[in-house]
Parts: C-alpha cells; sequence; structure tokens
C-alpha cells in the first residue's frame, strides 16, 4: 500500500481529490456522465441523492477494480467492471427502495443507467486498472464530488427559478422566494423546470468556468 | 395496429431520447463533429435497440419478473427475480453487441467498415440500457409493441445526432464567443433543439 512510504493525505493524493472539482471536472471539461446527470436535476432533492448514489459507486467500483487489477485478464476486463458496477448500482438501487421510496420514483430508471455513466467507466480504465487502491479511492471520490457539484448546482437554480422552493432530502420542501415578491407580480419561470433548460444550464456553467480559466478553451 | 404507431411516433417525436431524457449524451457529444459519422452510430444504435429491446422484453416477462418463471412448473409462480433485471440486462446487451458485431461483419462487410468501429463503443452508451430500463418501466403489452419501442427510439436518437452534427458543420463558420465555442455551444444548441422538439409534446394520436 502507498500509504506506507507516504502520509495518507500527501500533496499528490490531495491533488488526486481536488482537480476533478474544477480543471479536470468530469462533466464540464472531460464531458463524461452527462447521460444521466441533466435528467434528474429538476428538483434539488433528486440531484443531491443521485450524486451520493455516484460518490458510493465510483468509489467502491474504483477500489474493488484496483484491488483485483493484477488478476483481470485485460480482454475481458470490459465484462468484469461491468459486473462489478452492476452489483454495487443493484445494492444502491435496492436501499434507495427500501429507505427512500419516493426520491427512487422520481429516480425512475436513472439509478440503473449508472451502470453506463460514461465517469465510472472512463474512471476504471484510466484509474483503477493502473493504480493502488488508496489513490483509486480518492480520485473516485474526487470525480464522483466534481459531477455532484456540477448536479447540485443545476438542481439548486433549476428548482429556485422554476418553483421557488428548494427540496432537501430529510426536511421536505422550504418556500424560497418570499409571498410579498409574489404579491409585487414576481411569476415563477416555469421553462425552468422543463428538460431542455438542464442543457441550457450547464452550457452556461461551461461558459463561466472557462471564462474564468483560458486554458479550458476549446482552440479547434 | 393503430397502437403500434402511435407508440412509433410517440418514441420518435414526443418522447425523444436525446431530448426528453437525455441518454446516449456522451457519443452524442463526442461523435456529433461530421454528419457522415453521426449518421454511421445512429444506424448502429436504431440497429442494437432494434434488437436488445425485444431481447430484454422475452427476459424480463419470461425470466425475471415476478411469476413469469410459472412456466416452469407449480412452485415458480411465487419467484420474483427482478433485483437481478440490471445485471442481466447489461449482460444481455453486452453479448449482444458482441453478436451483432459478428454477424454484420460476416454477411455485410461493407456495413461493417461503416459501422466497424461504433458498434462496440455502443454496450456502454446510455440510450441503449435506457431502452431496456424504459421497456421494463413502461410494461408493454407483448413484444411487438417493445421492438417498435426499440426501433422507434432508435430513430429519434438517430435524428437528434444528425441534427446536432449538421448544425455544428455551420456552426464552425460563425463567431462564437471563445469560452463557449465547442462543448458550450453544443449544449446551448441541444437545449434549443429540445425546446422545438417540445412542440411536439400536446399531439394526441
Amino acid at each position: 500500500m502507498s500509504s506506507e512510504k507516504e502520509p495518507l493525505f500527501s500533496s499528490k493524493n490531495l491533488k488526486l481529490l481536488t482537480t476533478p472539482l474544477g480543471a479536470q471536472n468530469p462533466i464540464t471539461v472531460q464531458v463524461l456522465g452527462i447521460c444521466s446527470a441533466l435528467a434528474v436535476t429538476a428538483k434539488l432533492e433528486p440531484s443531491i441523492v443521485m450524486s451520493l448514489s455516484v460518490v458510493f459507486v465510483l468509489v467502491f467500483s474504483n477500489l474493488i477494480i484496483s484491488l483485483l487489477r493484477n488478476t483481470i485478464p485485460s480482454r475481458i476486463r470490459i465484462i468484469v467492471q461491468l459486473t462489478v458496477v452492476a452489483s454495487l448500482v443493484i445494492l444502491v438501487d435496492q436501499i434507495l427502495k427500501a429507505f427512500a421510496y419516493e426520491v427512487s420514483k422520481q429516480l425512475s430508471v436513472f439509478v440503473g443507467l449508472i451502470i453506463t455513466n460514461c465517469i465510472i467507466m472512463g474512471r476504471l480504465e484510466a484509474f483503477a486498472l493502473g493504480n493502488k487502491p488508496w489513490p483509486s479511492v480518492l480520485d473516485g471520490f474526487g470525480n464522483a464530488a466534481g459531477y455532484g457539484i456540477i448536479l447540485v448546482i443545476v438542481g439548486f437554480v433549476r428548482e429556485l427559478f422554476g418553483t421557488g422552493n428548494l427540496t432537501l432530502p430529510g426536511i421536505g420542501e422550504i418556500q424560497v422566494i418570499p409571498d410579498v415578491m409574489y404579491e409585487w407580480g414576481y411569476v415563477d419561470n416555469g421553462l425552468m423546470i422543463l428538460p431542455p433548460m438542464a442543457l441550457i444550464t450547464v452550457g452556461i456553467i461551461i461558459w463561466v468556468q472557462r471564462s474564468r480559466n483560458k486554458d479550458l478553451i476549446d482552440v479547434s | 395496429m393503430e397502437n403500434l404507431l402511435n407508440i412509433f411516433v410517440k418514441s420518435i417525436f414526443i418522447e425523444n431520447m436525446i431530448f426528453a431524457y437525455f441518454l446516449g449524451m456522451c457519443s452524442y457529444l463526442a461523435v456529433s463533429k461530421t454528419v457522415k459519422t453521426s449518421f454511421g452510430l445512429g444506424i448502429a444504435v436504431v440497429f442494437v435497440l432494434g434488437i436488445t429491446v425485444p431481447a430484454n422484453y422475452l427476459l424480463e416477462n419470461y425470466v425475471l419478473k415476478e411469476g413469469a418463471l410459472s412456466w416452469l412448473g407449480e412452485g415458480f409462480e411465487t419467484i420474483n427475480l427482478s433485483f437481478l433485471s440490471f445485471i442481466m440486462f447489461i449482460a444481455v446487451i453486452a453479448s449482444m453487441v458482441q453478436l451483432v458485431e459478428m454477424i454484420v461483419e460476416k454477411f455485410a462487410p461493407a456495413l461493417y467498415t461503416s459501422l466497424g468501429i461504433f458498434l462496440p463503443l455502443i454496450a456502454v452508451n446510455c440510450a441503449i440500457l435506457g431502452g431496456s430500463l424504459f421497456m421494463q418501466e413502461r410494461d408493454y403489452a407483448n413484444i411487438g409493441e417493445a421492438a417498435v419501442f426499440g426501433v422507434g427510439s432508435g430513430i429519434g436518437w438517430l435524428l437528434a445526432i444528425v441534427g446536432i452534427a449538421a448544425i455544428r458543420e455551420k456552426i464552425r463558420y460563425s463567431d462564437v464567443p471563445a469560452p463557449l465555442r465547442g462543448l458550450g455551444i453544443t449544449f446551448i444548441i441541444t437545449g434549443l433543439m429540445g425546446i422545438a422538439f417540445m412542440s411536439f409534446m400536446g399531439i394526441q394520436l
């Protein structure tokens, strides 16, 4: 284990954790895992639950694949990875159905689609297959958190402007825009909770991020 | 017959895989740089969805669903294997893609050379697994409906990727703000196309 030689949170390891949050964000820079990211973000609560599920699946699948990396024959590695990921996703799905049934209904097929989430396959291929377990865990956590941040931002913006409320897991719906505003003539933008606005919100996040960080601009 | 047509039109326009559910976005964004390649990928998706959705329909209704194993005899009526559906579906998809690849290579080499590189990619395309999961959730009445749904949503996906590729080919000559170039503008255009597709929503068939 690497932890015997270097401290658990050496600067190299910390970097694995922090770069996916910004400069190497899986959604806005690497363009992975968009599939399931956008459809669940109409409200804040499913976005948070979805992010936590992805954190769980990615951390553990990275750990398992990294532990098995020397025994997996490279020709069948995709099948092995899919099996590991699918088993973890089944676990998440069953837990959600048991303890958070309402949210699992809202997420519908998108929990299952974590299996084909490109972030997971991408990180397994690019990182876990060639690195030791502890850095793989950190890498998994960092990437899943980078994914989660975007999900939560999009969910926050869409629910706030779409309905004027915010839904938090365990607490329920909170009205954020005060009634006074509505009396003055403020109107919720119903377009925000429709699917296309998720894409436009992510587009704007990319725009803001790239204008602050010029290195990320596409030259082509 | 009317019912099948209804499902077909609905899965292409109203419940379009890309614009309503964002499925298969990864390859949609990565491969949509030219019309030619995106058309190849689109055809491959139609093909694979048209095969895997009915195959998984059979699996769902004769193996996995509660009481689906009753054809085995007495005592099997209460077995419910639906918690295994994710892993079974993905296994069916991965092996079907492999099989389709081999068949196409053997019998239609011309098609294989044009689809070749895309077929293996498709196993991890969210749209394929999504098709099977929607089929499971919506509980179609017979295999015909499932097959029509599979082909229809494949065609919807094809339509979306060819459309965005055509727009991206043109937009290369436009003066897009630098930070928005590439990915950002593609997202926003897809959003606008999605709004356009929403006008199909009120259609009653």
